[in-house]
């Protein structure tokens, strides 16, 4: 009757005491509560009045949704929060459009200098956005793009890490698809439309969910293109609430968990594209 | 439908030639079966006619046109490739109907022809479903249906079988042999695996090295292989050779003269001098002799080294004093390893191949 069981028990016994796996779900369990814990703060703090944001916390004493009603009765916060929506929006879809069309050339494409393109590509991923800020910068004042959408949005409308992604993923479509397609008659753009885009949805969904919440929480560059407040996006709006009047930390934090819902959201529905994503592409921030 | 020629026709990579100007006809509504080892150059040139790599050399006609710079769809061909390569984001009508992507024709039409087309091949029930849902079969028969749906000139088949496992590749071998009967559209068809070469094709095309060694009818091949290579390739066991030296016109076995006897018969090459052969003959053209083999024109003796029972035969693998042999025996006794057996044949399988060339003399 025990001889069954035995392997399991040992398996059991081996998972339960090994002590590397202790000191790493010990270390991993306190990296969560670090990185849980702004944010339960953030949500804390939206709930307690102005009197009560120094009271450290962390179920108010008196919790009020005041601060909420307050942000979104303001039409500058909704402003700004349709601007980062459609920022973020366009932005994505740009990427997912031009990111994949370079990525699936040099991937599927042999032509003279195909490495040499792609690495010169890969190199630009080495240049920090501060560095690029200022011939960015130029440029738009340049082009007259300076206080509009264009400005904002065009540094992002495609990306290196992107076409690094998708060229990945592309990398493993078999010829087999392309060539039976292009045995049917399909021309190049629409085996690349019809074929092989559908067949790396996990790699478009990764690089949408990263493109998006990379510029929703755009901060640096939109502060820098952007004079006009109506043109703010959400961080730059917020942290100008920090700035033109007394601090209200209250206000800060109230609009700062409202624009943390989508990531939430994001993060919650497509969770497992962005661990895949992250696996497949390397570490992006 | 279509005939198919192929004229000089090369292909190079850099410095490297894969196929050294090949000639081929092939006769409108023909099976034809291009055959060889990996590496041989078939799938390049089955590519070459698809319009799918270019062609370095010479010409290529489909139809009597010249097609060399045409795209793969203005040559009115459907290829089946080994990976099925059907979409795994589409259903089986989907996939199907996508060899219809450019066509103009409406969508009743488009959709009745989907249909005829999947009840030809059996997949009626099955048109809602993905390619995931299915097995290795039913997915090629997809494959294939989304080449018969366009009713193209010519249809391409790279090694379609060779993902499939043995039971279904013989049902598969079935399924397009009578598809061809009963379209009757010419057929090129790549394969590695003689077994499919002989029981598909009206010709076989054997390649070796991006040359074509032979081109013939299946039996003929079999039973006149023009070279060494294509002996061996073509029927399995493989043929046996056994070296000899033929001095004015009669072999001689060295170290096998006590194994093997011939008593040759007329059309062996004469002359005088020697020269250095092999003897060829196949397994299945040797019986078993119970005595000493009496007045057999070829015998040949050895120890059984180990015998492979196939159910309706067993092949014997024998000893000689130099060098091995397989030959066919009876299945209703047990060979013992060490026992001595004899085998004979008829003087005509007997073939006699030049070493050095490796062509057939005789």
């Amino acid at each position: 009757m025990t001889t069954a069981p035995a392997s399991i028990v040992t398996a059991a016994t081996k998972y339960r005491f090994r002590p590397g796996l202790i000191v790493a779900w010990t270390l991993l369990f306190i990296g969560g509560i670090i990185m849980v814990t702004p944010l339960i703060f953030m949500f804390s703090t939206s709930l307690k009045s102005a009197g009560q944001i120094y009271d450290l916390r962390l179920i108010p004493a008196s919790p009020t949704l005041d601060n909420y009603i307050r942000v979104l009765s303001d039409g500058r916060f909704v402003r700004w929060f349709l601007n980062s929506s459609l920022i973020a929006v366009v932005v994505t879809v740009s990427c997912l459009f031009f990111d994949s069309l370079v990525a699936y050339t040099l991937a599927k494409f042999n032509f003279a200098g195909r490495k040499v393109i792609f690495l010169a590509i890969l190199s630009t991923l080495m240049i920090p956005t501060e560095m690029l800020v200022i011939p960015w910068y130029l440029m738009s004042s340049k082009l007259g793009w300076l206080d509009s959408y264009w400005g904002i949005m065009f540094p992002g409308m495609m990306t290196a890490f992107g076409v690094f992604l998708m060229r990945q993923f592309f990398e493993t479509v078999p010829n087999d698809f392309l060539e039976a397609a292009r045995v049917d008659g399909l021309n190049e753009f629409q085996i690349w439309w019809k074929i092989a885009m559908p067949l790396v949805t996990p790699a478009l969904s990764a690089l949408a969910i990263f493109t998006f919440l990379g510029n929703w929480t755009a901060f640096f560059w939109p502060l820098i293109v952007t004079t006009d407040k109506d043109l703010y996006t959400l961080p730059v709006g917020l942290s100008s609430f920090a700035v033109e009047q007394s601090i209200q930390w209250e206000m800060i934090m109230t609009g700062a968990a409202i624009a943390t819902i989508p990531t939430l959201l994001i993060f919650l529905f497509f969770q497992r594209y962005i661990v895949r994503g992250v696996m497949l592409g390397g570490v992006k921030g | 439908m279509a005939s198919i020629e192929l004229n000089k026709i090369v292909k190079q990579y850099g410095a490297v030639t894969a196929v050294h100007g090949i000639d081929l006809a092939i006769e409108d509504g023909e099976f034809v079966v291009f055959v060889g080892p990996s590496g041989c150059g078939k799938s390049t040139t089955l590519r070459m006619i698809a319009g799918l790599e270019d062609i370095s050399g010479g010409e290529l006609r489909i139809g009597g046109e010249v097609v060399n710079q045409r795209e793969p769809k203005q040559r009115n061909i459907a290829m089946v490739f080994q990976n099925y390569a059907i979409y795994p984001h589409m259903t089986v009508a989907e996939n199907i109907g996508f060899g219809l992507y450019t066509s103009k024709l409406g969508k009743a039409e488009k959709d009745a022809r989907i249909r005829e087309t999947a009840k030809v091949l059996g997949l009626e029930k099955l048109l809602e479903r993905r390619p995931a849902a299915l097995s290795g079969g039913q997915r090629q028969r997809v494959a294939i249906g989304r080449a018969m749906v366009r009713d193209p000139a010519v249809f391409l088949f790279d090694e379609p079988l060779s993902n499939l496992d043995a039971q279904l590749r013989g049902q598969m071998r079935l399924e397009i042999k009578q598809l061809h009967q009963r379209l009757g559209t010419t057929i090129v068809f790549v394969t590695h695996d003689q077994v499919e070469a002989m029981s598909l094709a009206d010709k076989i095309v054997v390649m070796r090295d991006g040359h074509i060694l032979q081109v013939g009818a299946p039996m003929d091949l079999y039973n006149r292989p023009g070279d060494i290579f294509t002996a061996r390739f073509i029927g399995s066991p493989e043929m046996n050779m056994i070296g000899a030296t033929l001095r004015d016109g009669r072999p001689e076995f060295g170290a096998n003269s006590g194994s093997v006897r011939w008593n040759v018969g007329e059309g062996v090459p004469s002359g005088t001098g020697e020269r250095k052969v092999s003897i060829g003959v196949r397994p299945q053209e040797l019986t078993l002799m119970t005595a000493d083999g009496g007045q057999s024109d070829f015998l040949i003796e050895g120890t059984v080294r180990v015998a492979e029972p196939h159910g309706s035969e067993t092949f014997v693998h024998l000893d000689l004093t130099e060098g091995s042999i397989v030959a066919r025996a009876p299945s209703d006794r047990v060979y013992r390893p060490g026992e001595k057996l004899c085998f004979a044949a008829d003087g005509k399988n007997v073939r006699i191949f030049d070493a050095a060339t490796e062509k057939l003399l005789h």
